[in-house]
């Protein structure tokens, strides 16, 4: 028998070898069907530039409306068809099927996918030293998901009963009752179907991030010499593995609910003076389900950014950041407390008032990781050597919107102040600043700092700048504004306003917020054409544009499968070696041993440095 | 030899401490586990709610409890087999797993049956829909199981697995035990809160 074994092993690693020696890559399997994690990033980073698009072109349409509700806007009839009625009036039902898509789109297909599927995918196995994820071909099957259920969403716009309109929270009974509403229908239906492919695209993801962080680092890759890009991304990941999986429960109630007739969600509705004969459940119980996903999910959307703006701030302040430890701290703290406070969105629902302050205190303990993260960037920005590439600048411009966009949370996180703002326009101005914006100039931030290696060109600074600053002040015009209207009492979503004699006072200024979103959002095809231009014609990058320590800049300009040519290096030091006393340059690479750099190394080190 | 093929031959994929393949097993049991702890929190605080309708578990749901237990434990056996290299003990054992497992689906369906029985139907209180929400989302990871167990099986016949490549046999057996102590969770969650 243990012949018969060895033979049969000997012939399997034979097989395994004659399979790579045959390694080749057909078109479709390099660029479609890829295993490559570096393709499979761009993939997601074109998907997600695709969803902006529309996600942002559909809040152009609403805040058409919201800022100019007299306007004629039959010169959209070519897009929107019926949905613009001959009047040139936009039909209500689809004023709510567009907010709730930019919703979906912008807080999953864009900055859950786009930015967490980008990143993660892209930097873990080169800033760890890996040659790919730990499973090419679940990464494979991640984009494919994604791709599937964008597909489906793409489609359910199309609908003539329109998409989901419920909001993108999907609260039943609106959105659990096909007759309640003409979005709730089909459009419900491909948005449930939609986000079950997405969530097992996550969940394939996750897992693959996690498993390659942990198994795959190279040597010398130790935990606290790993760059605070990965620590997000880590974290990042482990969020979603926990809190996805809630969504998928909640879903999986509301569908049986929808196409089986039970009733854990409904109970004693009246439609129509018709009495449903559902009767026993409760759409609380809908809210802690999807809270319990959704509150995470904001971390899930901004961590990453905060991991991006950590790495970009350091490098291009050429200092170390400031408290990598108390970094890495606030980012598990923030994790952790983002599964302790999902009630923080219910605090209108009816809940026993002792309980609702047990999760105010919780969430005022936010406010300390946050501020200690906002605080590092401060302190590392702080008498550094600012080198201000546009990269930079998004970073910095998101460490404003996180302070300004946070503060607000504050006030928000305060059970009896959250009564009055609840679903007002403060609660819009507040999220969109501090997750939506914040974590949208993470994504271009991280774009700006690793398209060279991406495309292995450069893209052009001065179109960078002009798009910096008219999205900066963009935001700003957009969003500040927003408080006053949310203190004011405009309550979210609404369609028009015009009914409502104490709003006419507002009415110019919701016309400015518009003029303000068509300036920021016009300024994004100066980025599309930044984008898309340079990565054909753009300046060939050089090895390490920005003069950086962390191991993707010792790849070849454009790294093929494998990712190192050669062995992966080894690393040595921590990402953050920059201006370090006595050094001859003001970097100093990962892959630097101590016993050369004997002019800077410190006491510790110079011991470290025997062992090497 | 080309490039790529050059870079895979010299691969370094250091193996730190739990190998890739078998982590990322852990971590998707870790989902699912979520997804069942996110699903009997709703039964708690749906519970609290009032409205419940109290019922008797079906005894059908006791016996195939036992019954999955069985097949976890003939499960164990084939691993412990396959480490003594007798690939025709692993054969039976697997056949065997599925074939318990074929009446595990069956005595669950006998359950459901018994439910009706009782007047409790998937569409109705709560109470009754989340019985038939937890074994058939159950029923649905052991299918996931039934497609592994058949992937070892062929492993098996075309000798790929063996005490020097354990490591199929291995986790498809994590997961079987995994499967049973999720059932066995759910039963006592159900049986305790009724």
């Amino acid at each position: 028998m243990s012949i018969t074994d060895i033979q049969v092993t000997d012939e399997l690693v034979h097989d395994d070898d004659h399979h790579e020696e045959h390694h080749e890559q057909s078109f479709i399997f390099k660029y479609i069907f890829s295993t490559d994690h570096k393709t499979i990033a761009k993939q997601f980073l074109i998907t997600g530039i695709f969803w902006a698009m529309i996600g942002g072109g559909l809040s152009i349409i609403f805040r058409l409306q919201l800022g100019f509700p007299d306007m004629d806007m039959g010169f959209l009839q070519p897009f929107l068809g019926d949905w613009i009625s001959n009047a040139g009036k936009l039909d209500p039902e689809f004023y709510l099927a567009m907010i709730t898509m930019h919703g979906t789109i912008m807080v999953f297909f864009v900055l859950t996918a786009g930015l967490s599927g980008t990143f993660s995918n892209y930097l873990i196995p080169l800033q760890v030293g890996a040659r790919d994820m730990a499973s090419g071909f679940m990464n494979l099957l991640s984009y494919w998901f994604f791709f599937l259920s964008s597909v489906i969403m793409f489609v359910s716009m199309f609908l003539s009963t329109g998409p989901a309109s419920g909001g993108w929270t999907i609260y039943p009974p609106l959105s659990a009752l096909p007759q309640a509403m003409s979005g709730s229908g089909m459009g419900m239906t491909l948005w449930l179907v939609s986000m079950v492919f997405f969530i097992a695209s996550t969940l394939l993801g996750g897992i693959n991030y996690i498993t390659t962080v942990i198994n795959l680092r190279t040597e010398g890759m130790t935990f606290r010499r790993m760059p605070l890009t990965i620590w997000a991304f880590f974290i990042t990941a482990v969020l979603g593995l926990l809190s996805f999986p809630v969504l998928v429960a909640c879903v999986l109630l509301l569908v049986f609910d929808r196409s089986f007739g039970t009733s854990f969600y409904l109970s004693e509705i009246f439609i129509g003076g018709e009495a449903l004969p559902n009767l026993g459940g409760s759409p609380i119980l809908f809210q802690h389900l999807f809270w319990f996903l959704g509150h995470p999910e904001v971390y899930i959307v901004i961590l990453p950014a905060l991991g991006i703006t950590s790495e970009v701030i350091s490098t291009n302040s050429r200092k170390p950041i400031f408290g990598y430890t108390a970094m890495i701290g606030s980012i598990l703290a923030i994790a952790f407390l983002s599964f302790i406070v999902w009630a923080h969105h219910m605090f209108i629902t009816g809940m026993n008032p002792f309980l609702g302050s047990i999760f105010m205190f919780l969430t005022l303990i936010i406010a300390i990781p946050s501020a200690v993260k906002a605080f590092n960037y401060i302190t590392t920005l702080w008498k550094g050597n600012l080198v201000f590439t546009p990269a930079m600048l998004f970073s910095i411009g998101l460490v404003s919107f996180f302070i300004s966009g946070g503060l607000t949370g504050l006030f928000l996180g305060n059970a009896a102040i959250d009564i009055n703002l609840h679903d007002t326009y403060f609660v819009v101005a507040h999220f969109h600043l501090v997750m939506g914006s914040a974590a949208f100039f993470g994504l271009l931030a991280g774009v700006y700092h690793w398209f060279p290696k991406m495309f292995g060109r450069m893209m052009d600074e001065k179109l960078g700048y002009i798009h910096f600053w008219l999205t900066f002040v963009g935001v700003y015009l957009v969003f500040f504004p927003l408080h006053y209207i949310g203190i004011a009492g405009f309550p979210r979503r609404y369609y028009s306003f015009t009914n409502f004699d104490a709003f006419s006072s507002f009415v110019d200024l919701n016309s400015f917020v518009t003029v303000a979103a068509f300036i920021t959002f016009g300024a994004q095809f100066i980025f599309l054409f930044n984008f898309f231009y340079n990565i054909f014609k753009g300046k060939k990058a050089p090895l390490n544009p920005w003069n950086s320590n962390t191991l993707e800049w010792t790849t070849p300009r454009v790294p093929e499968h494998g990712n190192w040519p050669g062995e992966i290096p080894k690393v040595y030091r921590w990402p953050y070696d920059y201006s370090k006393p006595g050094a001859k340059d003001d970097f100093i690479p990962q892959t630097v041993p101590y016993h050369q750099t004997k002019e800077s190394n410190t006491d510790f080190e110079n011991e470290e440095s025997k062992k090497e | 030899m080309d490039n790529t093929a050059a870079i895979f031959a010299n691969r370094n994929f250091k193996i730190k401490s739990i190998n890739a393949k078998k982590f990322a097993l852990w971590l998707f049991i870790v989902s699912i586990c979520m997804l069942f702890a996110g699903l009997t929190s709703a039964y708690i605080v749906k519970k609290s709610d009032g409205r419940w309708l109290q019922f008797e578990m079906p005894d059908m749901f006791l016996y195939s409890t036992l019954v999955l237990v069985l097949s976890s434990i003939v499960m164990h056996l084939t691993y412990l087999k396959a480490k003594n290299n007798s690939l025709k003990a692993v054969k039976i054992g697997i056949a065997s797993t599925a074939v318990i497992a074929l009446v595990f689906f069956y005595m669950q369906y006998l359950s459901w049956v018994q439910l009706v029985a009782q007047d409790i139907f998937l569409v109705g209180n709560p109470s009754g829909s989340f019985v038939y929400i937890f074994s058939g989302l159950h029923l649905a990871h052991l299918i996931g199981g039934m497609v592994f167990l058949l992937v070892i099986f062929l492993d098996t016949i075309n000798y790929k697995v063996h005490s020097k490549s354990m490591l199929a046999i291995e986790m498809c057996t994590t997961y079987w035990h995994f499967l049973g102590g999720l059932w066995i969770y759910l039963y006592l969650f159900l049986v305790m809160s009724n």
